[in-house]
């Protein structure tokens, strides 16, 4: 499959001028309805695009334009994706990982940063960004002494209008520093609540210094949530302590981490908002192919799927279908359903991300704790 | 002007039209403003005050409910246990929403004569309004009971603030009711019986105000942040505009192009006139009863019909039964 403009730039001259109007020409990658194609110049032995789509293989050579220094690779993307890759240069057998530089859309992340590349159609939501209209809400970091962990931080937000004469929900975020930080989530909460999507609200963001043991169904992890921090939390705030005013959430092992503790202390948490949790199960035996990290999420699910309970009232679970985990995310709705919670769920086509995570928020927050939206006609 | 004259409104906007509506009533002011769907913000009503083009009078009916949570404790914590109550029940009321709609759903895309398909979605809408009206119903009968157990003019602060607000109204001409939140309009107007103590005076209202005004309220938002709704009673209304359900800022709220929507929509809703009330509309009432209007109609076939006058239109609601 080789995209229209390559094909166009193959037809032509392949002079120096009509590569370096090529490149002018186009924006890249070059999008072309359901087609994307990632292209690359310079000298190399070869390029490879990298990527993390799972289903296609995660490294595809990237052909040369004869007698040029253009080199491209044409795949199939359906509308609405949003890919996050690198490009491979082979020079001297020696391969390096770098991002495109003719692609400015980047994505961040613990690791670093990748190129992202937007499919026909996929909007970079307006209420990620910085409204300054928007009333700002407050963020501060706090310790507490845990008799389970030590001493612990963890980022608190406090809404814009806060009042100490009213009542408020309480929303917990795993890896909550790393939300704020590769998922805009301190202008989404300004922005949902100022436009009235998403309730005023008290936000933790915890963090761990070893989430892939806690929050493996550690029962020290849900002990310190659930018997510690929100006690701690409502000591300072006037939280509603209502099931229905508690949120828990999470990505990825965070998910896990979020479900785990639901289902230790059922009811406590009346909303979870799971995105790509990292839901592996075994439907026989005992042993996942993801690896020992993997066991006691394994050993966790493979005993809720048992037994499935309505640990809390309504759930929102979110997973990209560019990730290996949809399998077992797409699993689990039929099984949370079957308890009689509430459940929504929604894919994207996108992958295991912040930015994925990050697109999902308002439709989820807004679901678990909507905001006064429905009730003002002004 | 006649006594017992309700004009309701469509939202105010950047260019409110309350001023002129007021003056084509031949209202002078004063007026006596309820801004207490603005709650924190009730105070901030000088732009609207000035919209008016008359002298008002800000009832303060937020301010003075803090007032009387923070200073009678007992009724305090009864009242919001009360307002608990009302959430849960709305929330199970939704719950059984999404299934009636998951059935109707269901039952429609079935391959069978159309005939039968057109008696199963009278049995559809007919579920819908059963569980609406039970709705209310609980409602009223939860509301009702905790007056009874309150005695709200007994309460000494309830009625020192009641005397205040009457004494207020007895130098206005007429009562004007902006929009804001729904559930606290309703719930500020009816601690302080403001209807009652305006007894006869003409009632301006728009937005949310025009909604407590009338039987029955109901939320809408067909494109809701968390990507689709169905339309939900919240409770009834004050019942001084019968027979109409308004639905205020229709072109940002609701699908005009699902035909299938609006039809069912309207029958479930029926007999009640469902009016869609963009910036500039107006109906107006005597006596409870709709003499004229300029508005929207969502009709029981599915259509928009612009332009209606409040008169009979060719479009005729079906009769289905209801429990009510």
């Amino acid at each position: 499959m080789i995209g229209r403009a390559i094909t166009a730039l193959e037809a032509g001259p392949r002079t120096r001028e009509a590569v370096d109007a090529f490149f002018a020409g186009h924006s890249f990658p070059i999008v072309d309805g359901s087609s994307i194609t990632f292209v690359w110049r310079g000298d190399a032995e070869a390029v490879h695009l990298k990527h993390w789509v799972f289903g296609l293989p995660s490294s595809q050579q990237l052909s040369r334009v004869e007698h040029t220094d253009v080199w491209h690779l044409t795949l199939q993307l359906p509308p609405g994706s949003r890919v996050e890759y690198k490009l491979e240069v082979v020079r001297n057998g020696h391969g390096e990982w770098r991002q495109d530089p003719l692609n400015s859309n980047l994505a961040r992340d613990p690791f670093g940063a990748n190129s992202v590349a937007h499919g026909t159609g996929y909007e970079i939501p307006s209420w990620i960004h910085h409204d300054p209209t928007a009333a700002k809400g407050h963020r501060d970091e706090i310790w507490i002494e845990s008799n389970t962990f030590g001493r612990r931080g963890f980022g608190l937000y406090v809404p814009a209008r806060f009042q100490r004469n009213r009542q408020y929900p309480l929303l917990v975020v795993h890896d909550g520093h790393d939300y704020i930080r590769y998922a805009s989530m301190h202008s989404v909460l300004d922005n949902l609540i100022d436009r009235l999507e998403i309730a005023d609200a008290i936000v933790v963001f915890t963090s761990s210094p070893n989430r892939l043991g806690e929050y493996a169904d550690d029962p020290r992890h849900a002990k310190f949530l659930v018997e510690e921090l929100v006690p701690f939390v409502e000591r300072l705030f006037p939280l509603d302590t209502q099931p229905q005013s508690r949120c828990l959430m999470g990505a990825s092992f965070g998910g896990v981490a979020t479900l785990s503790t639901a289902a230790r202390y059922p009811g406590f948490f009346g909303r979870l908002l799971l995105q790509s949790g990292s839901f592996a199960f075994t439907d026989i035996g005992d042993r996942n192919h993801r690896g020992p990290l993997f066991d006691p999420v394994v050993a966790f699910m493979n005993r809720f799927r048992a037994e499935p309970a309505p640990v809390s009232e309504r759930v929102f679970v979110s997973c990209g279908m560019y990730e290996s985990l949809i399998y077992e995310n797409r699993s689990l709705v039929p099984l949370l359903l079957s308890t009689g919670m509430d459940v929504r769920y929604v894919e994207a086509r996108d992958g295991h991300n912040w930015e994925n995570w990050r697109d999902r928020l308002r439709e989820g927050l807004s679901w678990l704790m909507p905001g006064p939206f429905l009730h003002v006609y002004e | 002007m006649k006594p017992g004259t309700v004009v309701l409104l469509g939202p105010q906007g950047t260019t409110p039209d309350i001023g002129a509506v007021l003056a084509d009533h031949g209202i002078r002011g004063p007026v006596a403003l309820v801004r207490a769907g603005y709650q924190e913000r009730e105070a901030e009503d000088e732009a609207m005050k000035a919209s008016f083009g008359m002298p008002a009078v800000n009832l303060d009916l937020h301010k003075r409910s803090v007032e009387v949570f923070r200073g009678d404790p007992d009724f305090t914590v009864a009242y919001q246990a009360r307002q608990q109550r009302l959430r849960h029940m709305q929330t199970f009321y939704r719950v059984r929403l999404d299934k009636i709609e998951d059935a109707a759903r269901t039952v429609s895309v079935r391959y069978v004569e159309p005939e039968l398909l057109a008696q199963e979605e009278k049995v559809s809408v007919d579920q819908f309004r059963h569980l609406d009206a039970d709705h209310v119903e609980r409602c009223d009968a939860l509301r009702a009971a905790f007056a009874r157990n309150w005695r709200l003019s007994d309460r000494p602060l309830i009625a020192r603030h009641r005397e205040e607000i009457r004494a207020i109204l007895a130098t206005c001409e007429a009562l004007v009711i902006a929009g804001g939140h729904v559930a606290s309009l309703l719930n500020r107007l009816a601690l302080f019986d403001v209807l009652q103590l305006a007894a006869a005076k003409p009632v301006f209202a728009w937005a949310a105000g025009a909604m407590v005004l009338t039987d029955r309220i109901v939320l809408f938002h067909d494109y809701p942040p968390y990507g689709s709704d169905i339309a939900q009673v919240l409770d009834a209304g004050l019942g001084l505009a019968r027979g109409v359900v308004v639905l205020p800022d229709p072109r940002r709220r609701i699908n005009m192009d699902a035909r299938g929507g609006i039809q069912r929509f309207a029958r479930r809703m029926a007999p009640a006139t469902c009016v869609a009330m963009e910036h500039g509309s107006r109906m107006t009432f005597e006596l409870g009863v709709l003499v004229r209007a300029s508005a929207a109609r969502l009709t029981t076939t599915g259509e928009v019909e612009a332009g209606w006058k409040g008169s009979p239109s060719r479009f005729s609601s079906p009769v289905i039964g209801s429990r009510r």
